[in-house]
C-alpha cells in the first residue's frame, strides 16, 4: 500500500452544466478509484468510525471487501444493518460522524466512507445479482406491526421488524413513499429512482406498503389496534413549516420551502406542463435560513431559472447549520450568500405580489441556549433588497395531525412525541415513536437510527406481551 | 384505485362520480373534504365530499370542469378508475341542533353545503336553503337539497329561474324580513362568500365559510392553503375549511387564488391544442 494517498475527491457535474438540469450532482466512484480509496483504511484495531455510525453499521467491513473488488459483498455487510445504503451514501452527514471519527482523519483528511457505501450499493443496484440475494419475505408469525410514515424512521423500523420475522404494514399519508426523502430532497441531490429502488428493498422482505392512507383520518390509532395489530410506531416526521411571522408572508411569491420542494420534488413540477402541478419562481429569489432545506430550495429555484438567489441569514457562516458540502455546492453554483441579515418584512405590490423584502444588519453578541452566538440587530440598519420571490426556510415543527389524535400520547412543548431513549416507547402501551416527530427535524440516519432502536423495543414489547398471555 | 360506479353529468361542465373509497366512507364527516390524483402526471385536487355511503363504501363528488385537471377529470366514464384519493381531510364541521339555519349556496357550492344541510336537518334544525347559479341550466342538486331543508329558494343570475339577481339578494330580503337565524352557512365561489358575509354582518347573524384554497398535499405540510383568519395565519386544510366567515381576509384569499393563473393558463391551452382535444367542450 502506498505510504499516502490523498483521499479521492467526488466527481462531479459542472456548476455551469448542472444548473441547467436536474440530474444528480455528485456522479460517484468508478470502481478503480473505489478501490484505491477503500485501500487508505488502515484497518485500526479500535474501529471507532462503527461508535460514529448512528445505526452501526460494519464500516471497517465493508471498507475491506470493496479493497478486495468484493462489490456485492460489500453492499450486502452494509444492510446487515442498514437497509437503505444508497440513500445514506448521499444524505448523511458523514463529516460529522463516521468520518469525522475516522483515524486518518487526525493528520489527514479520513476514508470517504459515504462515497464508498454509495459505491457499493449503487454497484448492487446495478449488476443482476441483486435478485437471487433477495431475503425470504418475512413469515410474520411473530407479530403484526402498524409502521406510520414511510420516511426513514418508517423504513427502517419496518425493515427491522420485517427481517424478525414480523408482518409489517406501512402506512404514508401521500400517494407515493419515503417522506422527506421523496417530497424534500431534490432529485439532483437523491434521484427518486434510488429512493423507489430502496423502498422496494424493503417490501422484498415482506413489508406491506399503504399509501393514500393518513393515520389518524382515514384510520384511528385505536382501529389499527382494534383490527389486530400488537404494536404501532409513529414516524410520522416533522413537516409543519415555520413562517417568519414577519407582516407580508402570505403575498404571492412567498412560499414555505416544504410548498416549494414538495412542488418540484414529490409533484415534478420542475418538469411542468409535462406534469401538470405547477411551480412559479421569479427573478430574484431571497430564501430565508441557511440549514440542507434552505440550500435545496436555492438550488432548485436556480435550476428553475431564476437571475439571482440570495441566502438570507442572520447569523454569519459559521454558524449555518446546513452541511458544508452543500453550501459548498450552492457557492459553486452562484447562490449570494447574505449574512447577518434578517428580514423584517416582505413588500408587495397593489395586486398582491412580493415586490421586496425590508432586512436589518445583525452582529453577533453572547451565546445563547444553542451555544452559538446570538444575533443582535443593528439600529438603523433597515435596508430593502430587490426582490419578487421569497422562500422560508426556517424549520418545521413535527406533523401535529397524528399525534394530537392519540389520546394520552405524552408531547414535548413543539408538539414531539415523547418516548424512552432506550426502546422508543411512548406514554401509551404498544405506541412507539422515533425520527423528526421525536427530535424535531433532525437528520435522515438519526431517524433510521430510532427507528432501529424502536424496532428492538417492539420486538421486545411483544414477546413480554405474548410471554404473559401464555 | 378507486373506480367510478355512477357518472352523471348534472349541467353542463358539471359533473358528479360516485367513487369507490370505503375508508374514507366510513369515516367522512359534513364538512370533510379529500385529495385525488387522477394519474402519476397529475395534480393533487382537493374537492369536498358531497355525500358518503359507508354501507357501499362510496364517496360523492361534484366538480365543475374550469382548468386543465378539471376538464381531464371530466372525461372518465363509469368503470374507470383514479389513481389515489386520500382522505377524509380537514376539520369536519360541528354540527348540532339549532333552531334555524339558513345556507347559502353559489354555484357549484351546493355540492358541499349538501352534507351539512342533511345533517342538521337530521338533528331537527329548521333548514332554510338557498341556492344560486348562473342560469337555470346551472342549477343542481335541487331533489337533494329540498328533501334536506324545510324551504328552499332559488335565484339565477339572468332570472331564468326563481329569484332575479344574486343570491345574497335572497338573503337579504329574508333577514330585512325580521328572519333570524342561530347560523348562516355559505359556500360558493369566494366573491359569493364575501358578499354574503357583508350581507350578514349588517344583521349581526353568525356565518361559516368554506374555503377552496390552494392545496398541495392537504395536510398541513406545506402551507400553500393559509389564509388570515381573525389576523392569525390558518391552514384551510387542517384547521379548515369551515372558518368563521365574518373574520376571513377575503381580498388576500382572492389574491393568492391568482398565484397561478398564468401557469393554468397554459396548461388549459395546451391540453385543449392535444389532438383529443377536451372532450367536455365537445358535448
Amino acid at each position: 500500500m502506498p505510504a499516502k494517498v490523498d483521499r479521492h475527491p467526488m466527481p462531479k457535474q459542472d456548476p455551469r452544466e448542472r444548473i441547467r438540469n436536474f440530474n444528480e450532482v455528485a456522479l460517484g466512484y468508478p470502481a478503480d478509484v473505489a478501490v484505491e480509496e477503500a485501500k487508505r483504511c488502515i484497518g485500526c484495531p479500535k474501529r471507532p468510525c462503527v461508535a460514529g455510525c448512528p445505526v452501526e453499521v460494519d464500516i471497517p467491513s465493508f471498507v475491506k471487501l470493496i479493497a478486495e473488488g468484493k462489490f456485492v459483498e460489500a453492499a450486502r455487510k452494509i444492510k446487515e444493518k442498514n437497509s437503505l445504503p444508497a440513500i445514506c451514501g448521499r444524505v448523511c452527514p458523514q463529516e460529522t460522524q463516521c468520518e469525522e471519527r475516522c483515524t486518518l482523519g487526525k493528520k489527514g483528511k479520513p476514508v470517504a466512507i459515504g462515497a464508498l457505501e454509495r459505491f457499493a450499493a449503487d454497484y448492487e443496484r446495478a449488476s443482476s445479482t441483486r435478485a437471487a440475494s433477495e431475503p425470504a419475505p418475512a413469515s410474520g408469525a411473530a407479530g403484526r406491526v402498524a409502521v406510520v410514515g414511510s420516511g426513514p424512521a418508517g423504513l427502517t423500523c419496518a425493515a427491522d421488524l420485517a427481517k424478525m420475522g414480523y408482518s409489517v404494514v406501512l402506512f404514508e399519508s401521500l400517494h407515493s413513499t419515503g417522506g422527506v426523502l421523496r417530497y424534500g430532497i431534490p432529485e439532483f441531490r437523491l434521484p427518486k429512482a434510488i429512493v423507489d429502488e430502496e423502498v422496494e428493498y424493503v417490501k422484498s422482505l415482506g413489508v406491506e406498503i399503504r399509501v393514500n392512507t393518513l393515520v389518524g383520518k382515514t384510520v384511528s390509532v385505536d382501529e389499527l389496534f382494534r383490527d389486530g395489530f400488537d404494536a404501532i410506531f409513529l414516524g410520522t416526521g416533522a413537516g409543519l413549516p415555520h413562517f417568519l411571522g414577519i407582516p407580508g408572508e402570505n403575498l404571492n411569491g412567498v412560499y414555505s420551502a416544504n410548498e416549494f420542494l414538495t412542488r418540484s420534488n414529490l409533484m415534478k413540477a420542475y418538469l411542468f406542463p409535462e406534469y401538470d402541478t405547477p411551480i412559479w419562481v421569479g427573478r430574484r429569489v431571497a430564501v430565508v435560513g441557511a440549514g440542507n432545506v434552505a440550500m435545496d430550495a436555492a438550488r432548485t429555484a436556480l435550476r428553475l431559472g431564476a437571475e439571482k438567489v440570495s441566502i438570507v441569514y442572520r447569523r454569519s457562516r459559521a454558524e449555518m447549520p446546513a452541511r458544508l458540502e452543500e453550501i459548498e455546492n450552492a457557492e459553486e453554483e452562484g447562490v449570494e450568500f447574505m449574512l447577518l441579515t434578517n428580514p423584517i418584512r416582505v413588500l408587495g405590490d397593489e395586486r398582491g405580489w412580493v415586490r421586496g423584502m425590508e432586512c436589518i444588519r445583525m452582529e453577533l453578541g453572547e451565546p445563547d441556549e444553542s451555544g452559538r452566538r446570538r444575533p443582535v440587530p443593528v439600529p438603523g440598519s433597515e435596508f430593502v433588497i430587490d426582490i419578487d420571490t421569497m422562500i422560508s426556510a426556517v424549520g418545521t415543527d413535527p406533523n401535529p395531525l397524528l399525534v394530537r389524535s392519540v389520546p394520552g400520547l405524552k408531547l414535548g412543548r413543539h408538539g414531539n412525541v415523547i418516548v424512552n431513549e432506550e426502546t422508543g416507547e411512548t406514554s401509551v402501551p404498544g405506541v412507539f415513536a422515533g425520527g423528526d416527530i421525536v427530535t424535531g427535524s433532525a437528520t435522515v440516519i438519526a431517524a433510521m437510527g430510532a427507528g432501529k432502536i424502536a424496532a428492538r423495543g417492539i420486538d421486545k414489547f411483544i414477546r413480554a406481551k405474548r410471554e404473559r398471555s401464555e | 384505485m378507486h373506480r367510478i360506479i355512477k357518472r352523471e353529468e348534472l349541467a353542463p361542465k358539471i359533473k358528479l362520480f360516485v367513487v369507490e373509497a370505503p375508508e374514507i366512507a366510513a369515516h367522512a364527516r359534513p364538512g370533510h373534504f379529500f385529495v385525488l390524483r387522477m394519474h402519476e402526471h397529475g395534480e393533487r385536487i382537493p374537492l369536498t365530499i358531497a355525500d358518503s355511503d359507508p354501507g357501499a363504501g362510496t364517496i360523492t363528488m361534484v366538480f365543475q370542469e374550469v382548468g386543465k385537471s378539471t376538464c381531464e377529470l371530466g372525461t372518465l366514464e363509469e368503470g374507470d378508475s383514479i389513481l389515489d384519493i386520500v382522505g377524509p381531510l380537514g376539520t369536519p364541521r360541528d354540527i348540532r341542533r339549532l333552531d334555524t339555519v339558513v345556507c347559502v349556496a353559489g354555484g357549484v357550492g351546493v355540492a358541499p353545503i349538501y352534507p351539512e344541510a342533511k345533517a342538521f336537518h337530521e338533528l331537527g334544525t329548521r333548514v332554510i336553503s338557498l341556492v344560486g347559479a348562473q342560469t337555470k341550466d346551472m342549477l343542481i342538486f335541487k331533489d337533494r337539497m329540498e328533501t334536506v331543508s324545510d324551504e328552499v329558494h332559488y335565484s339565477t343570475d339572468d332570472g331564468s329561474f326563481g329569484y332575479h339577481g344574486f343570491v345574497t339578494g335572497l338573503l337579504r330580503d329574508l333577514l330585512a324580513g325580521g328572519l333570524r337565524p342561530d347560523e348562516v352557512v355559505a359556500i360558493g365561489p369566494l366573491p359569493m362568500m364575501r358578499a354574503t358575509c357583508k350581507v350578514t354582518a349588517e344583521f349581526g347573524v353568525k356565518t361559516i365559510v368554506s374555503l377552496n384554497a390552494i392545496m398541495v398535499d392537504g395536510t398541513g405540510m406545506c402551507g400553500s392553503c393559509r389564509v388570515t383568519v381573525d389576523g392569525k395565519t390558518m391552514f384551510s386544510c387542517v384547521e379548515g375549511p369551515a372558518f368563521d366567515g365574518h373574520k376571513v381576509d377575503f381580498e388576500e384569499l382572492m389574491a393568492r387564488q391568482t398565484r397561478f393563473l398564468a401557469e393554468e393558463k397554459l396548461a388549459m391551452e395546451r391540453y385543449k391544442a392535444h389532438a383529443e382535444g377536451c372532450k367536455c367542450r365537445r358535448k
